[in-house]
């Protein structure tokens, strides 16, 4: 009898998360370990869905642009985390909200707390940036960095601001005394520029 | 000399070079799962042409998307092309864009910026 109550609380807990989901123009969410193989698939998803509501292209490409960008950054740093802790270890949030005016592309993982000094200021630093900075930053980081051993060229965040021409909004939640959850939204307008 | 030919993918672009019939191009997307490993062949193919070149070299990029791990290895071929010209070789660049993507044009504008090569921007 309890396990009967139980699954009614879950399967309205579900309908809660649709509706939430709806209330919030969720169009895809997924929690987990996120691969080349989810990549591809998630964009070639929200592209054929966009492509099917004749969104204009420059849209389609910036999208495109940000979430490829977004879901390296988790593949590609999500595993720095060294914790064993099976909640967060590897593993990360994606979604993609479609709302009247915008996009937006939000990503969360677990870092740990000696990063968040280096992101806050490196993401702080890009949101200041102007175009022309921008594009300055852009190219010395592609002559003098290098591809770290996953691939990284730390040039994600800059083209992201590039792309949207908006700022990178960021937040840190305390896990425990050493890891934050890391949560990062991009928006892209809507209107053709 | 080998000559290198590569299908494109919905992530790999398709490459072409052939040095005997003067094909060089890379064309499509380009977001491999390892970018290094990826171009690693188009690298060594260039370094290989580059000791005995033909008279006239025309590179053609025509990529319709590439992610930022990808602009990285392109300035390597390109820093390989650009070494080319300066040891005397006649080397060109054809950089080919959709007529409406300024991302992409822009794109080129830059890297038109960082290597000394002859670069020609061709929208299509």
């Amino acid at each position: 009898m309890d396990n009967k109550k139980d699954v009614k609380g879950f399967l309205e807990f579900v309908y809660e998360f649709y509706k939430s989901m709806k209330a919030h123009e969720i169009t895809l969410v997924y929690e987990g370990e996120i691969t080349h193989q989810i990549t591809k698939a998630f964009t070639s998803l929200t592209e054929s869905n966009m492509s099917k509501e004749d969104e204009p292209n420059s849209v389609q490409r910036k999208v495109f642009h940000v979430m490829v960008e977004c879901l390296q950054n988790i593949s590609k740093h999500a595993d720095d985390f060294t914790s064993n802790d099976y909640l967060f270890s590897g593993r990360g949030i994606f979604l993609v909200s479609k709302g009247e005016d915008e996009y937006s592309v939000t990503t969360g993982n677990a870092v740990e707390n000696d990063k968040i000094e280096y992101l806050t200021e490196l993401l702080e630093n890009i949101n200041h940036m102007d175009k022309d900075e921008l594009k300055e930053l852009y190219k010395r980081q592609m002559k003098e960095g290098r591809l770290s051993e996953k691939g990284g060229a730390g040039l994600g965040f800059i083209d992201i601001k590039r792309k949207t021409n908006k700022e990178l909004e960021y937040h840190f939640l305390p896990i425990s005394d050493d890891t934050s959850f890391f949560l990062l939204t991009s928006t892209i307008s809507r209107s053709d520029n | 000399m080998e000559t290198i030919k590569i299908q494109g993918t919905e992530d790999t672009p398709k490459i072409m070079l052939d040095a005997e019939n003067e094909i060089m191009e890379i064309s499509g997307r380009s977001l491999p799962e390892d970018v290094s490993s990826f171009y690693e062949p188009v690298l060594n193919w260039l370094n290989e042409y580059a000791e005995n070149p033909n008279k006239k070299t025309v590179f053609n990029f025509k990529l319709t998307y590439f992610n930022t791990a990808s602009s990285k290895l392109l300035l390597d071929i390109l820093m390989k092309l650009e070494e080319m010209h300066e040891k005397g070789n006649d080397v060109v660049i054809r950089w080919h864009f959709p007529e409406d993507d300024e991302d992409m044009a822009e794109a080129g504008e830059e890297y038109a910026d960082i290597v000394d090569v002859p670069f020609e921007q061709i929208p299509y």
